[in-house]
Protein backbone atom coordinates (compact mmCIF):
# COMPACT_ATOMS: atom_id res chain seq x y z
CA UNK A 1 0.00 0.00 0.00
CA UNK A 2 2.83 2.58 0.71
CA UNK A 3 4.26 1.48 -2.37
CA UNK A 4 1.96 2.03 -4.43
CA UNK A 5 0.90 5.24 -3.00
CA UNK A 6 4.39 6.28 -3.42
CA UNK A 7 4.85 5.24 -6.57
CA UNK A 8 1.29 7.27 -7.41
CA UNK A 9 2.92 10.37 -6.22
CA UNK A 10 5.72 9.97 -8.13
CA UNK A 11 3.68 9.28 -11.16
CA UNK A 12 0.91 12.15 -10.74
CA UNK A 13 2.27 15.54 -10.69
CA UNK A 14 -0.06 17.34 -8.79
CA UNK A 15 0.34 14.91 -5.93
CA UNK A 16 4.02 15.50 -5.86
CA UNK A 17 3.21 19.21 -6.35
CA UNK A 18 0.90 18.61 -3.41
CA UNK A 19 3.72 17.02 -1.10
CA UNK A 20 5.75 19.54 -1.66
CA UNK A 21 4.48 22.72 -0.89
CA UNK A 22 2.18 20.34 2.28
CA UNK A 23 5.49 19.55 3.78
CA UNK A 24 7.17 23.04 3.17
CA UNK A 25 3.80 25.02 4.68
CA UNK A 26 3.67 22.66 7.88
CA UNK A 27 7.51 23.09 8.45
CA UNK A 28 6.58 27.26 8.27
CA UNK A 29 3.42 27.24 10.31
CA UNK A 30 4.97 24.92 12.50
CA UNK A 31 7.92 27.32 13.19
CA UNK A 32 5.51 30.23 13.46
CA UNK A 33 3.51 28.40 15.63
CA UNK A 34 5.07 28.54 18.67
CA UNK A 35 5.35 31.64 18.72
CA UNK A 36 1.68 32.40 17.72
CA UNK A 37 0.49 30.29 20.66
CA UNK A 38 2.64 31.22 23.53
CA UNK A 39 1.56 34.98 22.82
CA UNK A 40 -2.15 33.75 22.49
CA UNK A 41 -2.46 34.75 19.19
CA UNK A 42 -3.45 31.67 18.01
CA UNK A 43 -6.90 32.93 16.54
CA UNK A 44 -5.14 35.54 14.35
CA UNK A 45 -4.34 32.29 12.04
CA UNK A 46 -7.85 31.31 12.09
CA UNK A 47 -9.26 34.86 11.23
CA UNK A 48 -6.50 35.27 8.37
CA UNK A 49 -7.67 32.02 6.90
CA UNK A 50 -10.81 33.62 6.25
CA UNK A 51 -9.73 36.98 5.17
CA UNK A 52 -7.76 34.99 2.58
CA UNK A 53 -11.15 33.36 1.42
CA UNK A 54 -12.52 36.76 0.92
CA UNK A 55 -9.09 37.67 -1.20
CA UNK A 56 -9.23 34.79 -3.30
CA UNK A 57 -12.83 34.85 -4.61
CA UNK A 58 -12.12 38.68 -4.71
CA UNK A 59 -9.20 37.05 -7.15
CA UNK A 60 -11.04 35.43 -9.04
CA UNK A 61 -14.10 37.22 -10.02
CA UNK A 62 -11.04 39.85 -10.56
CA UNK A 63 -9.35 37.55 -12.79
CA UNK A 64 -6.61 38.25 -11.21
CA UNK A 65 -3.87 36.04 -9.81
CA UNK A 66 -4.74 34.47 -6.69
CA UNK A 67 -1.83 34.98 -4.27
CA UNK A 68 -0.63 38.16 -5.91
CA UNK A 69 -4.31 39.57 -4.15
CA UNK A 70 -4.40 37.38 -1.47
CA UNK A 71 -1.12 37.87 0.12
CA UNK A 72 -0.72 41.34 0.49
CA UNK A 73 -4.55 41.43 1.96
CA UNK A 74 -3.76 39.23 4.83
CA UNK A 75 -0.74 40.84 5.73
CA UNK A 76 -2.45 44.00 6.06
CA UNK A 77 -4.96 42.44 7.90
CA UNK A 78 -2.85 40.36 10.69
CA UNK A 79 -0.65 43.20 11.18
CA UNK A 80 -3.80 45.11 12.24
CA UNK A 81 -5.05 42.65 14.30
CA UNK A 82 -1.69 41.96 16.34
CA UNK A 83 -1.54 46.11 16.35
CA UNK A 84 -5.57 45.81 17.77
CA UNK A 85 -3.77 43.73 21.16
CA UNK A 86 -2.64 47.07 22.57
CA UNK A 87 -5.37 49.20 23.42
CA UNK A 88 -7.98 50.02 20.97
CA UNK A 89 -11.56 50.26 20.24
CA UNK A 90 -12.03 46.88 19.70
CA UNK A 91 -10.92 44.27 21.82
CA UNK A 92 -8.21 41.91 20.17
CA UNK A 93 -10.72 38.50 20.31
CA UNK A 94 -13.81 40.47 19.15
CA UNK A 95 -11.95 42.53 16.43
CA UNK A 96 -10.60 38.90 15.15
CA UNK A 97 -14.05 37.23 15.39
CA UNK A 98 -15.73 40.67 13.24
CA UNK A 99 -13.21 40.74 10.27
CA UNK A 100 -13.03 36.89 9.84
CA UNK A 101 -16.59 36.41 9.75
CA UNK A 102 -17.05 39.42 7.51
CA UNK A 103 -14.61 38.19 4.95
CA UNK A 104 -16.03 34.87 4.81
CA UNK A 105 -19.45 36.39 4.01
CA UNK A 106 -17.25 39.20 1.63
CA UNK A 107 -16.50 35.86 -0.10
CA UNK A 108 -19.44 34.06 -0.01
CA UNK A 109 -21.08 37.22 -1.34
CA UNK A 110 -18.39 38.06 -4.61
CA UNK A 111 -18.62 34.31 -5.12
CA UNK A 112 -22.32 34.05 -5.88
CA UNK A 113 -22.50 37.13 -7.51
CA UNK A 114 -19.58 36.03 -10.18
CA UNK A 115 -19.57 32.77 -10.91
CA UNK A 116 -22.50 31.50 -8.33
CA UNK A 117 -21.90 28.79 -5.46
CA UNK A 118 -19.77 26.16 -6.89
CA UNK A 119 -17.19 23.10 -6.54
CA UNK A 120 -14.90 26.56 -6.49
CA UNK A 121 -16.02 27.52 -3.20
CA UNK A 122 -16.06 24.07 -1.74
CA UNK A 123 -12.50 24.01 -2.91
CA UNK A 124 -11.49 27.20 -1.17
CA UNK A 125 -13.61 25.97 2.02
CA UNK A 126 -11.98 22.72 2.45
CA UNK A 127 -8.74 22.33 0.29
CA UNK A 128 -8.36 20.63 -2.85
CA UNK A 129 -4.63 18.83 -3.47
CA UNK A 130 -5.41 19.89 -7.17
CA UNK A 131 -5.82 23.63 -6.73
CA UNK A 132 -1.82 24.05 -7.14
CA UNK A 133 -0.08 24.53 -10.76
CA UNK A 134 3.54 24.20 -11.30
CA UNK A 135 3.99 28.02 -11.00
CA UNK A 136 1.76 28.17 -7.72
CA UNK A 137 4.72 25.58 -6.58
CA UNK A 138 7.71 27.41 -7.45
CA UNK A 139 6.51 30.55 -5.53
CA UNK A 140 5.31 28.57 -2.62
CA UNK A 141 8.98 26.98 -2.64
CA UNK A 142 10.68 30.35 -2.69
CA UNK A 143 8.10 32.03 -0.47
CA UNK A 144 8.44 29.33 2.34
CA UNK A 145 12.80 29.46 2.02
CA UNK A 146 12.41 32.94 2.57
CA UNK A 147 10.17 32.62 5.75
CA UNK A 148 12.47 29.65 6.90
CA UNK A 149 15.12 32.28 6.20
CA UNK A 150 13.74 34.92 8.31
CA UNK A 151 13.03 33.12 11.27
CA UNK A 152 16.24 31.44 11.37
CA UNK A 153 17.86 34.52 11.30
CA UNK A 154 15.45 36.28 13.94
CA UNK A 155 15.14 33.21 16.34
CA UNK A 156 16.52 34.73 18.96
CA UNK A 157 14.78 37.96 19.06
CA UNK A 158 11.88 36.31 17.98
CA UNK A 159 12.07 33.94 21.62
CA UNK A 160 12.65 37.20 23.57
CA UNK A 161 10.22 39.16 22.18
CA UNK A 162 7.66 35.65 22.62
CA UNK A 163 8.95 34.87 25.72
CA UNK A 164 8.97 38.77 27.49
CA UNK A 165 8.22 41.57 25.54
CA UNK A 166 8.63 43.93 28.09
CA UNK A 167 12.31 42.71 28.31
CA UNK A 168 12.96 42.85 25.16
CA UNK A 169 11.75 46.43 24.68
CA UNK A 170 13.70 47.37 27.72
CA UNK A 171 16.93 46.05 26.28
CA UNK A 172 16.61 47.80 23.36
CA UNK A 173 14.67 45.48 20.73
CA UNK A 174 12.13 47.13 18.24
CA UNK A 175 9.61 44.36 19.30
CA UNK A 176 6.90 46.51 17.03
CA UNK A 177 8.80 45.54 14.31
CA UNK A 178 9.16 41.77 15.30
CA UNK A 179 5.45 41.52 15.88
CA UNK A 180 5.14 43.11 12.47
CA UNK A 181 7.74 40.00 11.04
CA UNK A 182 5.49 37.59 12.54
CA UNK A 183 2.18 38.56 11.54
CA UNK A 184 4.06 38.90 7.79
CA UNK A 185 4.99 35.26 7.94
CA UNK A 186 1.73 34.44 9.38
CA UNK A 187 -0.07 35.94 7.02
CA UNK A 188 2.09 34.06 4.00
CA UNK A 189 2.01 31.10 5.47
CA UNK A 190 -1.58 30.90 5.72
CA UNK A 191 -1.90 32.35 1.89
CA UNK A 192 0.12 29.98 0.51
CA UNK A 193 -0.99 26.99 2.50
CA UNK A 194 -5.19 27.96 2.41
CA UNK A 195 -5.83 26.57 -1.00
CA UNK A 196 -4.08 23.04 -0.34
CA UNK A 197 -5.68 22.76 3.60
CA UNK A 198 -8.91 24.86 2.84
CA UNK A 199 -9.80 28.28 4.77
CA UNK A 200 -11.77 26.53 7.53
CA UNK A 201 -9.02 24.20 8.30
CA UNK A 202 -5.55 25.45 7.72
CA UNK A 203 -5.45 27.63 11.01
CA UNK A 204 -4.81 23.62 12.91
CA UNK A 205 -1.23 23.43 10.74
CA UNK A 206 -0.65 26.44 12.92
CA UNK A 207 -1.82 25.53 16.20
CA UNK A 208 -1.63 21.54 16.64
CA UNK A 209 2.04 20.81 16.21
CA UNK A 210 3.07 23.90 18.25
CA UNK A 211 0.34 22.74 21.32
CA UNK A 212 1.61 19.10 20.69
CA UNK A 213 5.44 20.18 21.34
CA UNK A 214 4.34 22.35 24.30
CA UNK A 215 2.73 19.75 25.81
CA UNK A 216 6.44 18.17 26.11
CA UNK A 217 7.57 20.71 28.24
CA UNK A 218 11.34 20.49 26.82
CA UNK A 219 13.97 23.41 25.93
CA UNK A 220 12.41 26.34 23.64
CA UNK A 221 14.67 24.96 20.84
CA UNK A 222 13.13 21.13 21.16
CA UNK A 223 10.28 22.68 20.69
CA UNK A 224 9.96 24.02 18.09
CA UNK A 225 11.78 21.43 16.31
CA UNK A 226 9.51 18.76 17.91
CA UNK A 227 6.52 21.17 16.48
CA UNK A 228 8.26 21.14 12.99
CA UNK A 229 9.25 16.98 12.91
CA UNK A 230 5.26 16.95 14.46
CA UNK A 231 4.20 18.89 11.70
CA UNK A 232 5.15 17.26 8.59
CA UNK A 233 5.01 13.93 9.80
CA UNK A 234 1.01 14.54 10.34
CA UNK A 235 0.83 16.27 6.76
CA UNK A 236 2.48 13.09 5.40
CA UNK A 237 -0.14 10.46 7.41
CA UNK A 238 -2.34 12.65 6.60
CA UNK A 239 -1.89 12.77 2.67
CA UNK A 240 -1.37 8.98 2.58
CA UNK A 241 -4.79 8.28 4.30
CA UNK A 242 -6.12 10.58 1.76
CA UNK A 243 -5.44 9.06 -0.88
CA UNK A 244 -5.74 5.41 0.21
CA UNK A 245 -9.42 6.57 1.76
CA UNK A 246 -10.24 8.88 -0.94
CA UNK A 247 -10.92 11.21 1.91
CA UNK A 248 -10.58 15.10 1.65
CA UNK A 249 -6.05 16.24 2.14
CA UNK A 250 -7.14 19.08 4.54
CA UNK A 251 -9.63 16.92 7.34
CA UNK A 252 -7.36 14.35 7.50
CA UNK A 253 -4.16 16.05 8.22
CA UNK A 254 -6.22 18.01 10.98
CA UNK A 255 -8.01 14.72 12.28
CA UNK A 256 -3.71 12.85 12.31
CA UNK A 257 -2.46 16.19 14.11
CA UNK A 258 -5.79 16.02 16.51
CA UNK A 259 -5.41 12.18 17.52
CA UNK A 260 -1.61 12.77 17.98
CA UNK A 261 -2.32 15.66 20.46
CA UNK A 262 -4.88 13.45 22.41
CA UNK A 263 -1.60 11.01 22.65
CA UNK A 264 0.82 13.34 24.10
CA UNK A 265 -1.39 15.06 25.81
CA UNK A 266 -2.96 12.04 27.55
CA UNK A 267 0.92 10.68 27.93
CA UNK A 268 1.89 13.65 29.49
CA UNK A 269 -0.90 13.83 32.12
CA UNK A 270 0.05 10.08 33.15
CA UNK A 271 3.65 11.26 33.21
CA UNK A 272 3.03 13.84 35.50
CA UNK A 273 0.21 11.68 37.65
CA UNK A 274 3.45 9.22 37.72
CA UNK A 275 6.32 11.45 38.82
CA UNK A 276 4.10 12.99 41.03
CA UNK A 277 3.23 10.00 42.97
CA UNK A 278 7.02 9.31 42.76
CA UNK A 279 8.87 12.53 44.18
CA UNK B 1 29.15 62.51 37.25
CA UNK B 2 25.92 60.40 38.74
CA UNK B 3 24.78 57.31 37.07
CA UNK B 4 21.59 58.33 36.82
CA UNK B 5 19.69 61.86 37.99
CA UNK B 6 16.38 62.89 37.30
CA UNK B 7 16.13 66.91 37.32
CA UNK B 8 12.02 68.17 37.46
CA UNK B 9 10.81 65.23 35.82
CA UNK B 10 7.12 65.14 35.26
CA UNK B 11 5.48 61.83 33.25
CA UNK B 12 1.77 61.69 31.96
CA UNK B 13 -0.08 59.79 29.52
CA UNK B 14 -2.23 62.06 26.99
CA UNK B 15 -2.24 65.53 29.10
CA UNK B 16 -2.86 63.84 32.45
CA UNK B 17 0.46 63.77 34.51
CA UNK B 18 0.51 61.35 36.55
CA UNK B 19 3.75 61.84 38.38
CA UNK B 20 5.24 65.21 39.08
CA UNK B 21 8.18 66.94 40.49
CA UNK B 22 10.72 64.01 40.38
CA UNK B 23 14.51 64.81 41.43
CA UNK B 24 17.15 62.18 42.15
CA UNK B 25 20.75 61.03 41.31
CA UNK B 26 22.10 58.12 42.21
CA UNK B 27 25.47 56.99 41.51
CA UNK B 28 27.69 53.44 41.11
CA UNK B 29 27.56 50.95 43.72
CA UNK B 30 24.18 52.69 45.07
CA UNK B 31 21.13 51.01 46.57
CA UNK B 32 17.74 52.73 45.84
CA UNK B 33 14.14 51.50 46.35
CA UNK B 34 11.34 53.47 44.89
CA UNK B 35 8.67 53.49 47.71
CA UNK B 36 4.19 54.16 47.12
CA UNK B 37 1.29 53.04 46.81
CA UNK B 38 -0.65 51.39 44.42
CA UNK B 39 -0.97 53.31 41.47
CA UNK B 40 1.67 56.36 42.97
CA UNK B 41 3.52 56.07 39.67
CA UNK B 42 5.87 53.55 40.33
CA UNK B 43 5.50 51.60 37.04
CA UNK B 44 5.15 55.29 35.26
CA UNK B 45 9.09 56.00 36.55
CA UNK B 46 10.13 52.79 35.37
CA UNK B 47 9.35 53.25 31.73
CA UNK B 48 10.74 56.95 32.28
CA UNK B 49 14.43 55.30 33.29
CA UNK B 50 14.25 52.91 30.46
CA UNK B 51 12.96 55.54 27.89
CA UNK B 52 10.16 53.51 27.23
CA UNK B 53 7.97 56.50 27.93
CA UNK B 54 9.29 60.30 27.42
CA UNK B 55 8.81 62.67 30.42
CA UNK B 56 7.20 65.64 29.59
CA UNK B 57 9.25 68.15 30.99
CA UNK B 58 12.32 68.03 33.11
CA UNK B 59 15.24 65.40 31.83
CA UNK B 60 16.51 62.05 33.30
CA UNK B 61 20.14 61.70 32.03
CA UNK B 62 22.46 58.73 32.46
CA UNK B 63 26.15 59.18 33.10
CA UNK B 64 28.93 57.07 32.98
CA UNK B 65 28.59 55.97 29.45
CA UNK B 66 25.38 54.21 30.58
CA UNK B 67 22.56 53.68 27.71
CA UNK B 68 18.89 53.23 28.96
CA UNK B 69 19.03 49.61 27.04
CA UNK B 70 21.50 48.33 29.05
CA UNK B 71 20.06 48.62 32.12
CA UNK B 72 18.90 45.11 33.77
CA UNK B 73 15.61 45.06 33.89
CA UNK B 74 13.49 42.58 35.96
CA UNK B 75 9.72 43.13 34.69
CA UNK B 76 6.65 41.93 36.63
CA UNK B 77 6.19 38.28 35.50
CA UNK B 78 3.43 37.45 33.21
CA UNK B 79 1.12 34.74 33.53
CA UNK B 80 2.61 33.78 29.69
CA UNK B 81 5.90 33.34 31.06
CA UNK B 82 5.07 31.04 33.94
CA UNK B 83 4.24 27.90 31.53
CA UNK B 84 6.61 28.88 28.94
CA UNK B 85 8.93 25.83 27.44
CA UNK B 86 11.78 26.91 27.55
CA UNK B 87 14.75 25.87 29.31
CA UNK B 88 17.06 28.43 32.58
CA UNK B 89 20.09 28.40 29.92
CA UNK B 90 17.90 29.77 27.06
CA UNK B 91 16.15 32.19 29.62
CA UNK B 92 19.39 33.83 30.91
CA UNK B 93 20.78 33.76 27.66
CA UNK B 94 17.97 36.07 26.11
CA UNK B 95 19.56 38.53 28.55
CA UNK B 96 22.10 39.28 26.10
CA UNK B 97 20.27 40.14 23.50
CA UNK B 98 21.23 43.52 24.22
CA UNK B 99 24.58 43.03 23.22
CA UNK B 100 24.38 41.20 19.62
CA UNK B 101 24.00 44.31 17.73
CA UNK B 102 22.90 43.00 14.35
CA UNK B 103 24.64 39.46 15.02
CA UNK B 104 21.95 37.31 14.40
CA UNK B 105 23.61 34.49 17.14
CA UNK B 106 24.79 34.22 20.33
CA UNK B 107 28.77 34.06 20.23
CA UNK B 108 30.79 32.30 22.46
CA UNK B 109 31.44 34.97 24.97
CA UNK B 110 27.50 35.76 25.22
CA UNK B 111 27.01 32.09 26.21
CA UNK B 112 30.01 32.27 28.77
CA UNK B 113 28.90 34.99 30.62
CA UNK B 114 25.08 33.56 30.65
CA UNK B 115 26.86 29.74 32.15
CA UNK B 116 28.51 32.54 34.45
CA UNK B 117 25.33 34.35 35.54
CA UNK B 118 23.66 31.53 36.17
CA UNK B 119 26.74 30.00 38.51
CA UNK B 120 26.26 33.42 40.25
CA UNK B 121 22.90 32.80 41.58
CA UNK B 122 23.54 29.19 42.41
CA UNK B 123 21.51 27.70 39.67
CA UNK B 124 23.72 25.71 38.08
CA UNK B 125 21.99 22.09 38.50
CA UNK B 126 18.87 24.17 36.84
CA UNK B 127 20.57 25.30 33.74
CA UNK B 128 19.30 22.73 31.68
CA UNK B 129 15.58 22.58 33.38
CA UNK B 130 12.74 23.58 31.65
CA UNK B 131 11.96 27.50 33.48
CA UNK B 132 8.13 26.45 34.01
CA UNK B 133 9.02 23.60 36.30
CA UNK B 134 11.02 25.75 38.55
CA UNK B 135 9.16 27.22 42.03
CA UNK B 136 8.70 30.94 42.32
CA UNK B 137 11.66 32.46 44.05
CA UNK B 138 13.81 29.88 41.74
CA UNK B 139 11.88 31.87 38.39
CA UNK B 140 13.44 35.15 40.20
CA UNK B 141 16.56 34.10 40.46
CA UNK B 142 16.72 33.14 36.41
CA UNK B 143 15.31 36.57 35.83
CA UNK B 144 17.70 38.05 37.84
CA UNK B 145 20.75 36.38 36.14
CA UNK B 146 19.11 37.39 32.74
CA UNK B 147 19.18 41.15 33.80
CA UNK B 148 23.33 41.12 34.64
CA UNK B 149 23.76 39.04 31.75
CA UNK B 150 22.03 42.62 30.31
CA UNK B 151 23.81 44.89 32.19
CA UNK B 152 27.41 45.57 34.04
CA UNK B 153 25.92 49.14 35.96
CA UNK B 154 22.49 49.08 36.67
CA UNK B 155 19.69 46.76 37.34
CA UNK B 156 16.24 47.70 37.70
CA UNK B 157 14.20 45.38 39.60
CA UNK B 158 10.11 45.60 39.48
CA UNK B 159 9.08 44.38 42.86
CA UNK B 160 10.99 41.12 42.63
CA UNK B 161 9.63 39.71 45.52
CA UNK B 162 6.30 40.04 44.72
CA UNK B 163 4.15 36.39 45.32
CA UNK B 164 7.04 34.70 46.97
CA UNK B 165 7.02 33.01 50.31
CA UNK B 166 8.47 35.11 53.55
CA UNK B 167 11.83 32.41 52.88
CA UNK B 168 12.40 32.71 49.40
CA UNK B 169 11.56 36.33 49.96
CA UNK B 170 14.54 36.69 52.26
CA UNK B 171 16.89 34.55 50.14
CA UNK B 172 16.45 37.31 47.11
CA UNK B 173 16.50 40.21 48.99
CA UNK B 174 19.96 38.91 50.57
CA UNK B 175 21.10 37.92 47.00
CA UNK B 176 20.63 41.28 45.52
CA UNK B 177 22.44 42.83 48.24
CA UNK B 178 25.21 40.46 47.51
CA UNK B 179 25.30 41.52 43.93
CA UNK B 180 24.87 45.34 45.14
CA UNK B 181 27.88 44.80 47.74
CA UNK B 182 30.03 42.19 45.62
CA UNK B 183 29.47 43.07 41.96
CA UNK B 184 29.36 47.01 42.54
CA UNK B 185 25.98 46.45 40.43
CA UNK B 186 23.83 49.57 40.99
CA UNK B 187 20.39 48.65 42.00
CA UNK B 188 16.78 50.20 41.78
CA UNK B 189 14.37 48.07 43.16
CA UNK B 190 10.50 49.16 43.47
CA UNK B 191 8.68 47.66 46.17
CA UNK B 192 6.06 47.66 48.75
CA UNK B 193 7.78 45.91 51.31
CA UNK B 194 9.17 49.40 53.06
CA UNK B 195 11.06 46.95 55.98
CA UNK B 196 13.08 45.30 53.34
CA UNK B 197 13.34 48.56 51.99
CA UNK B 198 15.11 50.25 55.07
CA UNK B 199 17.08 47.41 56.10
CA UNK B 200 18.54 47.10 52.55
CA UNK B 201 18.67 50.23 50.62
CA UNK B 202 21.01 53.36 50.61
CA UNK B 203 18.82 55.31 49.44
CA UNK B 204 15.20 55.78 49.43
CA UNK B 205 12.78 57.40 46.82
CA UNK B 206 9.03 57.82 48.10
CA UNK B 207 6.56 58.49 45.74
CA UNK B 208 2.48 59.52 45.87
CA UNK B 209 1.95 61.25 42.31
CA UNK B 210 5.31 63.40 43.52
CA UNK B 211 7.91 62.91 45.01
CA UNK B 212 7.29 62.92 49.39
CA UNK B 213 11.21 62.17 49.71
CA UNK B 214 14.50 61.22 48.29
CA UNK B 215 17.78 60.85 50.11
CA UNK B 216 19.96 58.43 52.28
CA UNK B 217 18.02 55.77 54.11
CA UNK B 218 18.99 56.91 57.41
CA UNK B 219 16.89 60.18 57.06
CA UNK B 220 14.29 58.90 55.40
CA UNK B 221 13.37 57.09 58.98
CA UNK B 222 13.72 60.50 60.66
CA UNK B 223 11.39 62.18 57.66
CA UNK B 224 7.40 62.76 57.79
CA UNK B 225 7.04 60.77 55.15
CA UNK B 226 9.33 57.69 56.36
CA UNK B 227 7.51 57.88 59.94
CA UNK B 228 4.02 57.61 58.35
CA UNK B 229 4.77 54.94 56.22
CA UNK B 230 6.99 52.86 58.71
CA UNK B 231 4.44 53.58 61.31
CA UNK B 232 1.65 52.41 59.29
CA UNK B 233 3.37 49.33 59.13
CA UNK B 234 2.85 48.93 55.36
CA UNK B 235 4.01 45.29 54.42
CA UNK B 236 1.29 44.12 51.74
CA UNK B 237 0.04 40.77 51.16
CA UNK B 238 0.27 39.57 48.00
Amino acid sequence: MIINTINAIFSYPFLMRAFVVGILVSLCAALLGVSLVMKRYSMIGDGLSHVGFGALAAAAALNAAPLSVAIPVCIVCAICLLRLKDGSLVAGDSAIAIVSSSSLAIGIMIISMSSGMNTDVYNYMFGSILALSYADMVLCIVVSILIIAVYILFYNRIFSFTFDEVFARATGTNTGMYSIVLAVLTAVTIVIGMRMMGALLISSLVIFPALTAIKMRKTYKKVIVISAVVSVICFVVGMFVSFNAEAPVGASIVIINLAVFIIVSLYSCVKRLFTQKHV
Amino acid sequence: MALISCENAAFGYDSEIVLSDINFSLHGGEYMCILGENGAGKSTLIKGILKLMNPVSGTIRMGEGLKAWEIGYLPQQTAVQKNFPASVFEVVLSGRINSMGIRPFYSGRDRKDAHEKIRLMGMEEYEKKSYQELSGGQKQRVLLARALCASKKLILLDEPAAGLDPVAMNDLYELIKDINDNMKMTVIMVSHDVRAAVKYASHILHLSHKQLFFGTTADYIKSSAGKEFLEGGTVYDY
